[in-house]
């Protein structure tokens, strides 16, 4: 299986990401710059955190209109796995495949902490290595992470189960204390925390492998079957 | 607002305009010999942001000369943009630290960011990829509402910057003094690594060279920053504002990401320096001289980003996020290309010429042709006078201060919530510390530790000062300025290997304040001999005062060691119960400077803590050693409020208690601060081969499995007993506390 590491001008956690799927996943992995316009060779997308255009506008906001994204709409429509984490998660809401919204966190500070999140729903492509209801230890790193979405929406999260990870101790004011949701298909996951932070005991958590090892394992398993 | 009628060279003579510059008399004599005419606006403007005291040292060379530069590991000392010192196996480490102080005085939070943003510069100009941020602030004490403004807006400044722009803010320091209430201090590390061959230097060779723009458009920001960083702070410095530049750490990000790959895949790159104080005058002054060529620039060419920008703006901007580097003739596109790639301008503006000159040019005319050596080298050097303040011998000769503690417990929760020791975590929670995930110990143990990928190797490091110590005797406080920082190495499992240092002192000018800056220099020069940590860069800050007060002398120490081996690495935390607890070194009644004494009397007087360099030195090899051996489990420095204070921080992570005995008098054992102590932990079967090999290492209690401190006193029985919850709460409560109360 081989992952696409979307660089947009102000990425930053482009190169914990590649590290973490690469040296400590053990998949392969590379650089993809935001000006890209085919994707095809690739089996996942990963869109890095970071200040992408730096978070001028909005977070998110102008990247959501390079090249590449379009790329990612199509990966996305094909079934692919896509994961935003962070200014990721912003990018893929500004594009619209995830639905809600980003608000300063309510302290209206940037917080860097790692954070205890409950794993919600232990049966999606991106959490199947995880038990139901488990906690797990993954760090944040944001100033714009307070999630918000209307009622409608937040009910319809709850009931397909699309709220995959929830904060144990709400830092930043999130609605219903979301960490992290996936879109309908259940292909398509935006979360706050950093899992390519949490992948070594050395730096103090590697509850951030299991994520990356359950996407393996479910394209692992598509692929047997469709081969 | 435009200098459209720029006065001409024979006004600027006769109604002094060169003393608004910063000139003095003599200084505007000399600059008329050297270059055999009246110098016009813009020649003025050149001299007079040089031979600042920012850029040419003119005040502190003679002291400066004192450090020692040289060492086996050192690959570059001073006088490049930071100092290079080999870490084995092809790559070196790049440190530099540097003061915003006067910017961050009056735009706090623009001021902190741009700090930030010209030392990562320093960094990355040498080649090396920055990979760690510190940072050491003091600000007055946390009860005006501008303090905490001031406070607030700094660390939101400088995590504006670092968490945009990348790079892991790992640690640092912060402490609250009356003395810096007008003029806080913050200074900016930064850590780069490189390999060998990357190195750069700031040279302007070979005749014909192109001079290329890079980075940010110039603007009318920062106008003579460099000479306001040059005087006292006063009631009218707010009108200064236009003198502090703004920070893009978007573009900064850029810039460097191309630089780098510039450094790296382009063998016609000559040389690249940072434009930051004096911007474009020093990076081309200071390029060509280094090089002993001169640079012809033609001023239409600079990106502007402001119109009818006159030459004498464009010299003296400070605009951020800009670079001049020197390429091959012929070979500029390269450097084109790649400055494309990431968005940015790279546009040739001159060239390298053989006559040692700036020349510059400007709608088809010379409008200033001086000497670079002139600019970059020649500055007058003063012999400032030097004189024992009054107040130092009547502290040498004061009767020792002893303290009375009635309630040793409430004492040790009063020193934990004391802001210069209560937790930093307020300010370390809004760093992205973690960024690029190499942060093996993250702020708050004695030191960060930052792993080198694809090594067994880290890096730890570490900014100190006492600067209350300092105050009280420069002599022996810088000594213990320099010190600490290697003991707080030592205690992270590192080797220290050398120093940068950022010295804050008020105005040279006085005597009595060049004497504390020469006596300090003296102090940490024997440190640094005698530890074998050599000075390979810093900064210098003068004028620190405000309406005629002087900050501490305050000469912080960025300290950068090698820990070989990953498991090497030790945090101060207790481990495991049944653990041994050990202090090495022991105990006087030293109480002059010590945070109790602040705490009690409001003030600090008396002797500074002595310290014995030889005992220093013997005690962090030996305790190194036994960390290398692998026979220590926890090891923290005692410092600010004693060994009570250093038991509490080693279980502030609530893993374990202590349970320890103490001897002698017991409000010495507790709070005293004599310098050269640890607080180690070693599993009992490692006990008999630690103690062999630190012979100055007491036996004084052990690690509990109940999360409570619980001190003895030999003859006297129990001392105090705290829980974790209680200890915890005063030490991590007190600055959230302290800023949300109404001043």
């Amino acid at each position: 299986m081989k992952f696409a590491v979307i660089v947009f001008p102000g990425s930053n956690c482009d190169v914990d990401m590649l590290h973490a799927v690469k040296d400590e996943l053990g998949a392969e992995a590379e650089y993809v710059w935001h000006d890209e316009s085919n994707l095809d060779r690739f089996d996942g997308i990963l869109l890095p955190g970071g200040f992408s255009y730096g978070d001028y506008l909005r977070t998110g906001a102008i990247a959501q209109f390079s090249n590449v994204m379009d790329e990612v709409k199509k990966a996305a429509e094909a079934g692919k796995p896509v994961l935003g984490v962070c200014n990721g998660f912003q990018i893929l809401l500004e594009t619209g495949l995830l639905p809600g919204a980003m608000r300063r966190n309510k302290s209206l500070k940037f917080i860097c902490k790692p954070e205890t999140l409950q794993v919600v729903n232990a049966e999606t492509m991106f959490s199947s290595a995880y038990e139901q209801g488990e906690e797990i230890t993954i760090p944040i790193a944001h100033g714009e992470g307070n999630y918000y979405c209307d009622e409608d929406t937040l009910k319809q999260l709850e009931e397909e189960k699309r709220i995959i990870f929830r904060y144990k101790n709400n830092p930043n004011g999130s609605i219903s204390d979301i960490a992290g949701i996936l879109n309908e298909k259940g292909n398509v996951l935006g979360m706050m925390p950093h899992p390519e932070r949490a992948v070594s005991d050395l730096l103090g958590s590697a509850d951030g492998l299991k994520l990356f090892q359950s996407i393996v394992k479910s394209w692992r398993e598509n692929h047997v079957l469709s081969s | 607002m435009s200098y459209l009628h720029e006065p001409t060279a024979e006004q600027i003579q006769e109604k002094k305009l060169y003393r608004e510059m910063g000139l003095n008399d003599d200084e505007f004599e000399l600059v008329q010999s050297i270059i055999g005419r009246l110098p016009n606006w813009t020649e003025t403007g050149l001299f007079s942001v040089m031979w600042s005291e920012h850029c040419s040292y003119k005040n502190s060379k003679p002291v400066l000369r004192k450090f020692p530069v040289e060492g086996e590991r050192v690959l570059q000392g001073p006088g490049e943009g930071a100092g290079v010192v080999d870490i084995g196996d092809g790559q070196a480490v790049v440190f530099k630290i540097e003061s915003h102080n006067h910017p961050s005085a009056i735009e706090p939070y623009q001021g902190a960011a741009t700090g930030v943003g010209g030392i990562i510069r320093d960094i990355f100009s040498m080649g090396a990829r920055p990979v760690a941020l510190l940072n050491s602030l003091r600000f007055g004490e946390l009860t005006s509402s501008r303090v905490k403004y001031l406070f607030e807006e700094v660390v939101a400044g400088i995590a504006g910057y670092g968490n945009c722009i990348g790079i892991p803010t790992v640690g640092g320091e912060v402490q609250f003094d009356a003395s810096y209430d007008g003029n806080p201090l913050v200074n900016a590390m930064c850590v780069g690594l490189i390999d060998h061959k990357d190195i750069q230097k700031g040279q302007a060779k070979g005749a014909g060279n192109s001079v290329m723009y890079v980075g940010a458009r110039t603007g009318r920001d920062g106008i003579h920053g460099a000479t306001f960083a040059s005087e006292e702070l006063t009631e009218a410095s707010e009108e200064k504002r236009p003198a502090v530049q703004v920070g893009d750490p978007f573009m900064e990000k850029l810039l460097l990401e191309a630089c780098l790959e510039l450094i790296q895949n382009c063998d016609a790159l000559v040389g690249i320096q940072d434009m930051g104080a004096a911007g474009l005058t020093s990076s081309s002054a200071e390029m060509a001289s280094k090089a002993g060529m001169g640079i012809e620039m033609n001023l239409d060419l600079v990106p502007q980003r402001e119109l009818h920008m006159t030459a004498y703006e464009m010299m003296l901007s400070e605009s951020q996020e800009r670079m001049l580097i020197v390429m091959e003739k012929g070979r500029e596109q390269e450097a084109v290309e790649i400055f494309e790639k990431w968005g940015l301008e790279a546009v040739v503006v001159g060239k390298v010429i053989e006559e040692k000159q700036l020349r510059l040019l400007h709608h088809g005319e010379v409008v200033a042709e001086v000497p670079v050596d002139a600019l970059a080298e020649e500055a007058p050097v003063y012999n400032k006078p030097s004189k024992e303040p009054a107040y130092f011998s009547q502290f040498q000769n004061e009767e020792a201060f002893v303290p009375n503690v009635e309630n040793k417990k409430e004492t040790l929760l009063q020193l934990l919530s004391q802001p210069t020791i209560a937790s930093k975590s307020w300010v370390f929670d809004q760093y992205d510390y973690m960024v690029r995930t190499n942060t093996v110990v993250p702020p708050g143990s004695d030191a960060a530790v930052i792993r080198i990928r694809e090594t067994d190797k880290a890096l730890a490091m570490t900014t100190d000062c006492n600067s209350r110590y300092l105050y009280l005797d420069p002599e022996t406080g810088g000594k213990i300025a320099v010190a600490e920082a290697a003991r707080n190495l030592v205690c992270s499992g590192a080797e220290p290997l050398a120093i940068t240092d950022c010295l804050n002192y008020g105005n040279p000018e006085k005597p009595e304040i060049f004497w504390q800056l020469e006596k300090s220099v003296d102090g940490m020069s024997d440190a640094c001999r005698t530890l074998n940590t050599p000075v390979i860069g810093g900064n210098v800050s003068l004028y620190n005062e405000t309406n005629g007060v002087a900050v501490y002398p305050t000469p912080v120490i960025g300290m950068v060691g090698l820990v070989h081996h990953l498991d090497h690495i030790t945090t101060q935390y207790f481990k495991a119960p049944g653990d041994l607890i050990y202090v090495i070194g022991d105990t006087r009644p030293e109480f002059g400077g010590s945070e109790l004494q602040k705490m009690q009397l409001g003030k600090i007087s008396g002797k500074a803590p002595e310290l014995s360099l030889e005992t220093e030195t013997k005690r962090q090899k030996q305790l190194l050693e036994a960390i290398q051996t692998g026979l220590v489990e926890s090891a923290h420095d005692v410092a600010e409020g004693g060994l009570s204070v250093a038991l509490a921080e080693s279980m502030m992570n609530g893993a374990a208690g202590a349970s320890v005995e103490v001897k002698g008098d017991t409000v010495s054992a507790l709070y005293s601060e004599t310098q050269s102590r640890f607080l180690v932990s070693v599993k009992p079967e490692n006990a008999k081969a630690f103690e062999a090999m630190n012979e100055d290492a007491k036996q004084i209690g052990f690690v509990t499995d109940t999360a409570v401190l619980r001190i003895d006193h030999e003859t006297e029985g129990e001392v105090l007993a705290a829980t974790h919850e209680e200890l915890h709460s005063a030490w991590k409560g007190a600055i959230p506390c302290l800023l949300t109360s109404k001043a």
